[in-house]
């Protein structure tokens, strides 16, 4: 290797595509991660919110593009803006709340103002600076924000194309279904676990694809679930559903293919673990075909859609991941329910969320630990690759790409495929 | 306050501190049967995330009744649950206990709880206040209602293979 090539120029050591084998240091080269949060977390859209997390004019959030951290806003007239969490000045954060309501940003060093819009409005003292002080040169660094069915999504990258196209069809058919589980109401955030794990952010992103690891790892969980509800989570063995490569990078993974469409099969009969929810609907005065359409929905939909780099619409929650460090990823767990629905509802949700998910659930915390037992294990025997191959052998052309077994490794596969196609550019 | 009711309540108080000390090693020790039976049928086991007080329309880390006690023992202990087998160890200590209000049979009372875990050579540190509302019964203090308040519950966690 010459001097004056780049460090990464050899890619396909890293990721080789056509053995589907990851090299180990894809897990702990401190360098590789840096080039990651430039050529990656810089150069695509990143999901920061979902639009009811801040859901009034001034409304706003805090949220991470990569490792940079950043206020999602929505101005007076309701415009979404993205901007990053640092003062023109001196750099001081100029919010710490995670979340609120507010006319304006002010950065409590020297007292320099912001819009809402992240436009510097006014500053003390502003002569010290000359006549030639340009204000509209000293707004907040803002990055392109775009929006898809409720979820937003900002990017460094002034010339990335529009969000719907890096979606594709395939994402938004997906996205589309996957909101249905409001039930007939909005999609609403009711609150979100979080936790963080020593690991690669990758490891991470692999796992939401990963139908293999379910029977084993949550074998706990699905100890304590009923015989009807195990059933559905049987998956691995009936050998239905299947994963899909979806293009960008993106994929889905069905492992309940009669809960895809919560429109569908709405005359089927309630089952009997929703009778109770059912009848308190009823009681509060919803029509049957009201109850049946909120019942349905209320377990969330059947299929874990994975899109890269850094969220998940995993069958009844978001999974969100923000790279920490190279060894250091930060999850969390986003709950949805229905905006304006019935309580009861709302509550069964919640309890289904709580039961899997966050740092007391029943699944979560084996999948955290599984997860750093990855970034351990790679400490040793540093030559060996780590297979991403399997499924391999019977992918066929899906809908939209390549389709594998339920268990395959067909995300893996599409999500390093993308890596290496933006590592490389 | 009057001499009699000063009384009372050292009386109440030791009564209660010994109660949580022995519930608090017994979930050290992972004695997990004993704990169980320290619970009312209608007791509710809750970690809440944030300040709110709405545990039943908003999200927790626990929310647990009978049922979901029980469940979550079984999986600490049947031994498929890769992250508690083995768990963490842990060492806890409850102090600043007071006995918030007596009513009857019911006692509530409060205190600062501190835990430190230890797993794969990595000790973590938590913190948190401990809302007890007690039932007294022939067989000594049951728990109707017990409340963890971590101080970062909103925050970036750990997962936990233990209880506080």
């Amino acid at each position: 290797m010459s001097l004056d090539m780049p460090k990464f120029s050899d890619l396909d050591a890293l990721y080789d595509e056509e053995n589907a084998l990851v090299a180990t240091e894809m897990y702990e080269d401190p360098a590789l991660f840096d080039e990651e949060m430039e050529k990656i977390f810089k150069n695509t859209w990143v999901w920061v919110a979902h639009e009811s997390e801040f859901p009034d004019k001034g409304s706003f959030k805090l949220s991470q593009v990569g490792l940079e951290p950043v206020i999602v806003v929505r101005d007076r007239k309701g415009k979404i803006h993205c901007m990053v969490n640092r003062c023109r000045h001196r750099a001081a954060t100029v919010c710490e709340v995670k979340k609120g309501k507010t006319s304006s940003f002010q950065c409590p060093y020297h007292g320099w103002g912001y819009g809402l819009d992240g436009s510097l409005r006014a500053l003390p003292y502003p002569e010290q600076y000359g006549d030639d002080f340009d204000k509209s040169q000293h707004g907040l660094l803002k990055l392109r924000t775009e929006s898809y069915n409720g979820m937003v999504f900002a990017t460094f990258k002034e010339d990335m194309e529009p969000l719907e196209d890096f979606l594709g069809e395939g994402v938004r058919k997906y996205i589309d279904l996957f909101m249905k589980q409001g039930g007939g109401f909005p999609v609403k955030v009711l609150g979100e676990h979080q936790f963080s794990v020593p690991m690669n952010w990758k490891v991470q992103l692999e796992n939401t694809t990963d139908a293999y690891h379910f029977p084993i790892v949550h074998k706990s969980f699905m100890q304590t679930l009923d015989g009807e509800t195990g059933e559905l989570f049987d998956f691995l063995d009936k050998g239905v559903g299947y994963v899909e490569d979806l293009g960008n990078g993106h994929s889905v993974m069905t492992m309940i293919p009669e809960l895809v469409d919560l429109d569908e099969n709405l005359d089927a009969p309630i089952p009997e673990r929703f009778e109770e929810l059912a009848q308190e609907l009823r009681d509060e005065g919803y029509p049957e075909d009201q109850v049946k359409k909120i019942v349905r929905a209320v377990s969330g939909a059947g299929f874990n859609l994975n899109l890269f780099p850094n969220v998940s619409f995993s069958l009844a929650f978001f999974r969100v991941l923000t790279p920490m460090n190279v060894e250091q990823t930060d999850i969390r767990h986003i709950a949805i329910g229905m905006d304006g629905g019935p309580d009861a509802a709302n509550q069964a949700r919640i309890r289904l969320h709580e039961h899997f998910q966050g740092p007391m659930g029943f699944g979560s915390p084996d999948d955290a630990e599984v997860w750093e037992r990855v970034q351990r294990g790679t400490k040793g025997g540093e030559t060996l690759p780590i297979l991403v191959n399997r499924g391999m052998v019977d992918e066929e052309q899906g809908e939209f790409g390549p389709r594998g077994h339920i268990s395959a490794e067909t995300g893996m596969r599409a999500a390093y495929k993308m890596w290496k196609g933006m590592m490389g550019k | 306050m009057t001499e009699m009711s000063k009384i009372s309540t050292t009386s109440v108080l030791s009564e209660v501190t010994e109660f949580i000390w022995t519930e608090g090693a017994m979930l050290d020790a992972k004695e997990y049967s004993d704990w169980l039976d320290l619970w009312t049928e209608t007791g509710l086991y809750i970690m809440p995330i944030g300040d709110g007080e709405d545990y039943k329309n908003q999200v927790n880390l626990c929310y647990d009744n009978a049922k979901m006690r029980r469940d979550r023992i079984g999986r600490f202990e049947r031994g498929f649950s890769i992250s508690s087998a083995p768990p963490a160890q842990t060492v806890r200590t409850l102090s600043r206990i007071r006995i918030d209000s007596v009513e009857g049979d019911i006692v509530k009372a409060s205190c600062a709880e501190h835990l430190i875990e230890d797993k794969f050579g990595r000790q973590r540190v938590w913190a948190g206040n401990a809302y007890y509302t007690l039932v007294k019964t022939e067989d000594g203090f049951k728990i109707e209602q017990k409340i963890v308040r971590l101080l970062n519950s909103d925050g970036m966690l750990n997962s936990f293979s233990y209880l506080f």
